[in-house]
C-alpha cells in the first residue's frame, strides 16, 4: 500500500534553522544519515592513514615516516575503523531502515537514539583531538601508539607516559556507551514496534540481524568497558589489575579484550550479512532461500562467537587443552557461517540475476567472504597460527573480511538504498567504474598481502630489512591501495553528483518487496500515513502478485 | 504508542521493560568481568593484608539493601492499586534503606583506608575489592538519584496510578542492583575470606 | 570494440578477471611453498628446519589442502550460478519460480562442514599436544630468554654464561638429538620469539613464563624477529639463531665463559667506560661493568651484529650507534651520551678488544 505525503508550499528555511533542526532531531532517518555521513568522513581519514603507512612500507628500510608516527597511525587506523567507521555506518543503516521495514513510525526511543549518536560523534572527535594535544612525547602530538588492542603492560604509565593511551581508553569507553544505547533501542524497536501481522517469523532478515547484533553488543562492549575502567584504575588510582610487578596479569587483559574483540567482529559482520540478505534476493528475483535456517544460523553465530576469543591468544602459553578447546569452537563457528553462504548461493540458483551495481558488490562479497572464511580456518588451527599469528597473514585475513566483506556490502547497501534516502539514483556507469577499479585495487593489495605473512613478516612494524624478501610484495600492496583510493573517490563523486543530477528514483526503483519501498523516496517524516499490515515476509510481492502471494507458501 | 502496541499480534511487551532488561544484560556483563578478575586474583597478592585480615561483613547494610527490594515492590504494588499515600511511604523507605547502605559502605571504606591502611593501590586484593564494591556502590548511587527524582515528583503530586508501569521498570533496575549485591557479597565476604 | 559491447560480454570477463586475481593470490604463495630452501625469504614458514616447525608445516599443509578443496568447489558453484542464471536480454519479464528453501539441503550442508571440522580438530589436537607438551630430554640445552625493549638476553644456566641478541645452539640431527629448550621471560612488556624456520612463535609475557623448544637439523644462521608489538622499536628487535656443530658450539661456550679480555690497547677506553657511565647499564665480566639494563658486552666482538641485529658489527657502526642511538633506533633505551670524538674512538677501540 502506497503511503501518501501531503505537500504544502513551505517557505525556504534559513540555514540557521536547518542546522538546529539536524542538531536536535530525533527522527531516526536523520539520525541514520548523520551516522552514515560521520562514518564516511572517518572512512576517508582512515584511508589516508592507511595510504601513509603503505607508502612507508612500500620498500625496505624506508624513512618516509618515523617509528613513532607509524605506530600512532596504525593504532588510530584500527581504532577509527572499528569504532568510528564500521560501527556507526552499520548502526546508521539499521537506524534508517529497521523502522521502515517493520512498519513503524520511528525507533522505540527517539531521544535515546539522538543521544547515542551525539555521544558516539563526540567520542570520535575526542580520539582525534589527541593528535592536537601536545604531550611530553616525540612527534605528532599525543595520539595513542599502543595498537588498537592496547596490550598491557605497554599501556601502563611506566611504558606509556603522558595521555595518549587515555585518549584511546576514554574515547572508546564513551563510544561504547553510545553503542549500548543504540543496541537497547534496536532490541526494543524490533521486539515491540512491529506492525500488525508482522510476527518475528515474517520480519525481514535485515531486522533479525539487527536484533542479533543488538543482543551481541550488550554482552560484547561491556567487557571492554570493564577492562578499560580497570586500565584507568591502574593508570590513575595505583591499581594493579595488569601490573606484573604486583602479581597482576598481562594475560588477563588479553582475555578481557578478546572476550570483547572477537564477538565485536561478529557485531560488524552480522549487519553486513543483513545487507546481502536483502539485496541478493531482489537482484536474483527470488525469495531468500532458507529463511528459518538463516535466522537460526545468525543466532547461533551470535552465541558461538562468545566462546572463541582465545584463538587470538594461541601463542601466549595457554595449556594445550585450552588451545585445543578454542580450535574446536572457532572452527565450529565456521559452520553456520558457511550455511549462510550456501543459502545465498541457493537464492541465486534458479533466479534471473541482474548485474546492477548493488549486485556486483554482493557478488564480490560472496567470493571474498568465502576466501576470508577459509583463511580464517587456517588461523583457527592453533599450530598453523603459531606461524601465521601476528603476521601479515592475519592483517590480510581481517582486511579481507572487513574490506572485501563488510565494506563491499556497505557499498552494495549504498547503491541499493541511496535512491530511497535521497530520491535519486546513483549513476550506474560511475558505479561500475567504482566497482571494477576498487575490486582490482582490493585484490592487488590484499591478495598479495598474504605472501609476506607466509614469509615471516610480523605486523605493526614500521620498516623491515632488505634481506627478508618482503619488498616486492609490499610494493604491490601499496600500488593497490592507491587504486582503491581512486575507486573510493569515484564513489564519493558519484554520491555528490547524483544528489543533484541523478535521475529521480520514485518509490520502488528496484522492484523490491520490503515495506520501505512502499514509501516515497525519501520517506515522509512520519514514514507511513496508514500503519501497514502484512501477511507474509514480502508484503510488496503479495501486492504485486495477488494471484501468487507468499503467504500461500510460507 | 499504547494503541500501537495493543494492536500488535500477541505483544504485551512494553518498550520500557525490554529496554531495562537489555540494560541489565549489559550491566551484568560488566559486573561479570569484575567478578572474574576478583576471583582470578584471590590469593595472588604479593604483599599486604589479605581480605580476611581487614574486611568485616557488612550485615546491617546488606539487610537494609535487600529489604529495600521488598519495600520497592510494596510501593509499586500500592501505586498500581492507586494507593498513592502508601506508595509514597514505601518509596521513601526504599530510598532511606538504600541511603543507609551507601552510608555503611562509606563508613567501611573510611575505616579500611584511614585506620587499616588498606587502599585500592595496596595490593591485588585492594584493587579488586574497591573496584568491585565501588562499581556496585556507584550503581546504587545512580539508582538513588532516580528514586529521589521520583520521590520529588511524587511529593509534587505528579505521580499517578497510570505511572505504575514506569515505576515498575525502575524497580526492575533496583532489584538488579540488589541481586548484584548478593553476588558481590558472596564473592567478597563468602569466597574471599 | 566500444564500451557498450564490452559491457555486454562482461560476465565472462568478470569471471576471467576473478580467476586471474585469485589464481595469482593462490599460486604465488604456493610457489613460495614449493621452494624448500627458499631463495624467496630466509623466514619462510614453508621451509621448516626443526621438528616443531616440521610438525606445524605438516598440519598446515593438511589444512591448506582441505581449504583449497572447499574453495575450488564453492568458487566453481558460485561462478556457475552467476553465469547460468543471469538475466538474458529479450527474455520475458516474468519472475522465476520462487523456491523458499529445502530442509534436506540445509541438513546436508550442515553435516558435511561439521564432519570436516571434526576431522580438522582431531588432527590438530594431536599436533598441539605433541609440540606443547614435549618434555625436555636430559641432554637438552636450556636457555633462559629474557625479552627487553628492544633486545634479547640469553642466559645459559648450564654453562653460567649470559649473552645478548645472538643465540647459539648445537645442531640436532636424527642420530644425536640435542634440542634447545627456551624458557621465555620478559623484563618489561610483551614480546614474541619468532624464528619461522625453527618453530612457531611463543610470547614472552612478564610474570608469565613460557617454554618452547627448537632442534635445528642443519647448521647455519636462522633469522626472525619480535612478533608482539612492544613499543617504539618493535620493528628492530631482530633474532639471529646460530646452529653450530657440537664442537663449534662447545668452543663458543668456552669462549663466552672467559672473563673479558684485558688488552692494553683498550686501557683508555675501559676507563672511559666507567666515567661515561656505560658500566651502569652494561656488564663486562671481570670489570666494574655490572649493569643489567642493557646487553652483556663481555664478548661483544664474537657477535656479527649490534643493536639487536640491526647493524653489522664494525668499528664504524659501533661509533655511529654509540654517538647517537636515536638516529638508528629512535626510542631505544640507550641514551645519547655526551663525549668528544676522541673519547668515542677510544671507547670503540676498547670494545674492539672484547673478543
Amino acid at each position: 500500500m502506497a503511503s501518501e505525503s501531503i505537500s504544502l508550499p513551505v517557505p525556504r528555511e534559513s540555514s540557521r534553522s536547518v542546522v538546529l533542526d539536524w542538531l536536535f532531531t530525533v527522527d531516526h532517518k536523520k539520525i541514520g544519515l548523520m551516522y552514515i555521513v560521520y562514518a564516511l568522513l572517518f572512512l576517508v581519514v582512515m584511508g589516508i592513514e592507511a595510504m601513509f603507512m603503505r607508502i612507508q612500507l612500500s620498500r625496505p628500510d624506508n624513512s618516509f615516516l618515523s617509528a613513532e608516527t607509524f605506530n600512532r597511525l596504525f593504532t588510530m587506523h584500527g581504532t577509527t575503523g572499528v569504532f568510528f567507521v564500521a560501527m556507526p555506518i552499520l548502526v546508521g543503516f539499521g537506524n534508517y531502515f529497521v523502522p521502515l521495514m517493520i512498519g513503524a513510525r520511528d525507533m522505540a526511543f527517539p531521544r535515546l537514539n539522538a543521544f547515542s549518536f551525539w555521544i558516539t560523534a563526540f567520542a570520535g572527535f575526542l580520539l582525534y583531538a589527541s593528535f592536537l594535544a601536545g604531550g611530553p612525547l616525540r612527534q605528532v602530538g599525543s595520539a595513542p601508539d599502543v595498537g588498537w588492542f592496547a596490550y598491557a603492560p605497554l599501556t601502563a604509565t611506566a611504558f606509556s607516559a603522558g595521555h595518549s593511551t587515555d585518549f584511546w581508553t576514554l574515547s572508546i569507553l564513551i563510544a561504547g556507551i553510545g553503542s549500548i544505547g543504540g543496541a537497547i533501542n534496536m532490541i526494543a524497536t524490533v521486539l515491540c514496534l512491529r506492525c500488525p501481522g508482522m510476527t518475528l517469523n515474517r520480519m525481514p532478515l535485515f531486522a533479525w540481524m539487527n536484533l542479533v547484533m543488538g543482543g551481541l553488543i550488550l554482552v560484547t562492549i561491556s567487557p571492554l568497558t570493564a577492562a578499560q575502567i580497570m586500565l584507568m584504575i591502574d593508570r590513575y588510582l595505583s591499581g594493579h589489575f595488569f601490573d606484573p610487578s604486583a602479581g597482576g596479569s598481562a594475560v588477563l587483559w588479553m582475555h578481557f579484550f578478546w572476550i570483547f574483540g572477537h564477538p565485536e567482529v561478529y557485531v560488524l559482520i552480522i549487519p553486513s550479512f543483513a545487507f546481502i540478505s536483502e539485496i541478493i534476493p531482489v537482484f536474483s528475483r527470488k525469495a531468500i532461500f532458507g529463511y528459518p535456517a538463516m535466522v537460526a544460523a545468525t543466532t547461533s553465530i551470535g552465541f558461538v562467537s562468545l566462546g572463541v576469543w582465545a584463538h587470538h591468544m594461541y601463542t601466549v602459553g595457554m595449556p594445550s587443552y585450552g588451545n585445543a578447546f578454542f580450535v574446536f569452537t572457532t572452527m565450529l563457528v565456521a559452520v553456520p557461517t558457511g550455511i549462510k553462504i550456501f543459502n545465498w548461493m541457493a537464492t541465486i540458483w534458479g533466479g534471473k540475476v541482474r548485474f546492477a551495481t548493488p549486485m556486483l558488490f554482493c557478488i564480490g562479497f560472496l567470493f571474498q567472504f568465502l576466501m576470508a572464511g577459509l583463511t580464517g580456518i587456517m588461523l583457527a588451527d592453533a599450530p598453523f597460527d603459531w606461524q601465521l599469528g601476528n603476521s601479515y597473514f592475519v592483517v590480510a585475513h581481517f582486511h579481507y573480511v572487513i574490506v572485501g566483506g563488510i565494506l563491499f556490502s556497505i557499498f552494495a547497501a549504498f547503491y541499493y538504498w541511496y535512491p530511497k534516502m535521497t530520491g535519486r539514483m546513483l549513476s550506474e556507469k560511475l558505479g561500475k567504474w567504482h566497482f571494477w577499479i576498487f575490486v582490482i585495487g582490493f585484490h592487488l593489495t590484499f591478495d598479495t598481502m598474504h605472501a609476506p605473512g607466509l614469509l615471516g613478516m610480523p605486523r605493526r612494524i614500521y620498516t623491515y630489512p632488505a634481506d627478508r624478501g618482503w619488498g616486492a610484495w609490499n610494493l604491490v600492496s601499496t600500488v593497490g591501495a592507491f587504486v582503491q583510493a581512486i575507486g573510493t573517490l569515484i564513489f564519493v563523486f558519484n554520491m555528490i553528483y547524483s544528489y543533484f543530477k541523478g535521475p529521480l528514483a520514485g518509490n520502488d526503483p528496484w522492484d523490491a518487496w520490503t515495506l520501505e519501498w512502499s514509501t516515497t523516496s525519501p520517506p515522509p517524516e512520519y514514514n507511513f500515513a496508514v500503519e501497514p499490515s502484512v501477511r507474509s515476509r514480502r508484503p510488496l510481492w503479495d501486492i504485486k502478485h495477488p494471484q501468487d502471494p507468499d503467504w500461500k507458501y510460507e | 504508542m499504547d494503541l500501537h502496541e495493543a494492536s500488535n499480534p500477541g505483544h504485551t511487551l512494553s518498550r520500557g521493560r525490554v529496554a531495562m532488561w537489555s540494560l541489565i544484560v549489559a550491566e551484568s556483563a560488566i559486573f561479570l568481568i569484575f567478578v572474574a578478575a576478583y576471583i582470578f586474583y584471590l590469593g595472588k597478592s604479593l604483599t599486604g593484608p589479605t581480605p580476611d585480615q581487614v574486611l568485616t561483613v557488612p550485615v546491617i547494610s546488606t539487610i537494609c539493601l535487600l529489604s529495600s527490594s521488598f519495600t520497592i515492590h510494596w510501593a509499586t504494588h500500592a501505586l498500581k492499586q492507586g494507593a498513592l499515600g502508601m506508595f509514597k511511604l514505601a518509596w521513601l523507605i526504599t530510598l532511606a534503606l538504600g541511603a543507609i547502605f551507601l552510608a555503611g559502605t562509606a563508613r567501611e571504606w573510611r575505616d579500611l583506608i584511614y585506620v587499616k591502611g588498606f587502599t585500592i593501590g595496596t595490593n591485588l586484593a585492594g584493587t579488586t575489592y574497591y573496584s568491585l564494591v565501588g562499581l556496585h556502590a556507584s550503581h546504587v548511587g545512580v539508582g538513588l538519584v532516580a528514586l529521589t527524582t521520583v520521590m520529588i515528583a511524587a511529593a509534587l503530586g505528579k505521580v499517578r496510578q497510570e505511572h505504575a508501569e514506569r515505576c515498575e521498570v525502575l524497580a526492575l533496575y533496583w532489584h538488579f542492583v540488589d541481586v548484584v549485591w548478593v553476588v558481590v557479597f558472596t564473592v567478597v565476604y563468602g569466597l574471599g575470606r | 570494440m566500444n564500451l557498450r559491447n564490452r559491457l555486454k560480454i562482461w560476465p565472462t570477463s568478470f569471471v576471467s578477471r576473478a580467476v586471474l586475481a585469485l589464481a595469482f593470490c593462490m599460486l604465488a604463495p604456493l610457489f613460495a611453498a614449493s621452494q624448500s630452501h627458499s631463495p624467496l625469504s630466509p623466514t619462510n614458514i614453508f621451509a621448516p628446519d626443526s621438528t616443531p616447525a616440521h610438525s606445524v608445516f605438516r598440519i598446515s599443509s593438511f589444512v591448506l589442502e582441505i581449504t583449497a578443496a572447499i574453495f575450488v568447489v564453492v568458487f566453481s558453484l558460485l561462478t556457475y550460478a552467476i553465469i547460468k542464471f543471469r538475466e538474458r536480454k529479450g527474455e520475458n519479464a516474468s519472475e522465476p519460480p520462487q523456491v523458499y528453501g529445502s530442509n534436506q539441503m540445509e541438513v546436508a550442508w550442515t553435516i558435511l562442514p561439521v564432519i570436516i571440522v571434526v576431522v580438522l580438530f582431531l588432527s590438530t589436537a594431536q599436533v598441539i599436544h605433541r609440540v606443547q607438551d614435549a618434555v625436555a630430554p636430559s641432554g637438552a640445552i636450556q636457555v633462559t630468554v629474557v625479552g627487553h625493549q628492544f633486545w634479547w638476553e640469553y642466559r645459559y644456566p648450564q654453562y653460567n654464561i649470559v649473552v645478548a641478541n645472538e643465540l647459539h645452539v648445537p645442531v640436532s640431527n636424527l642420530s644425536s638429538s640435542t634440542p634447545t629448550y627456551l624458557n621465555l621471560l620478559s623484563g618489561d612488556v610483551d614480546h614474541s620469539f619468532w624464528v619461522p624456520r625453527l618453530a612457531g612463535k611463543t610470547d614472552l609475557i612478564p610474570n608469565h613464563p613460557n617454554t618452547m623448544w627448537i632442534d635445528p637439523q642443519e647448521t647455519g644462521l636462522f633469522l626472525g624477529q619480535c612478533a608482539q608489538f612492544c613499543g617504539a622499536q618493535h620493528a628492530k628487535m631482530l633474532l639471529r639463531v646460530y646452529s653450530q656443530s657440537r664442537a663449534d658450539f662447545d668452543r663458543w661456550v668456552q669462549n663466552q665463559q672467559q672473563p673479558a679480555v684485558s688488552d692494553p690497547a683498550g686501557a683508555a677506553g675501559s676507563a672511559l667506560f666507567i666515567t661515561k657511565t656505560c658500566f651502569a647499564c652494561h656488564t663486562i665480566r671481570g670489570t666494574a661493568g655490572v649493569g643489567i639494563v642493557g646487553p652483556d658486552l663481555t664478548h661483544l666482538m664474537s657477535r656479527d651484529t649490534i643493536a639487536a641485529g640491526v647493524l653489522p658489527n664494525t668499528p664504524e657502526n659501533l661509533r655511529v650507534w654509540i654517538r647517537n642511538p636515536e638516529a638508528i633506533k629512535a626510542g631505544s633505551k640507550m641514551p645519547v651520551i655526551d663525549m668528544t670524538d676522541d673519547e668515542l674512538y677510544q671507547i670503540v677501540a676498547y670494545l674492539m678488544t672484547l673478543r
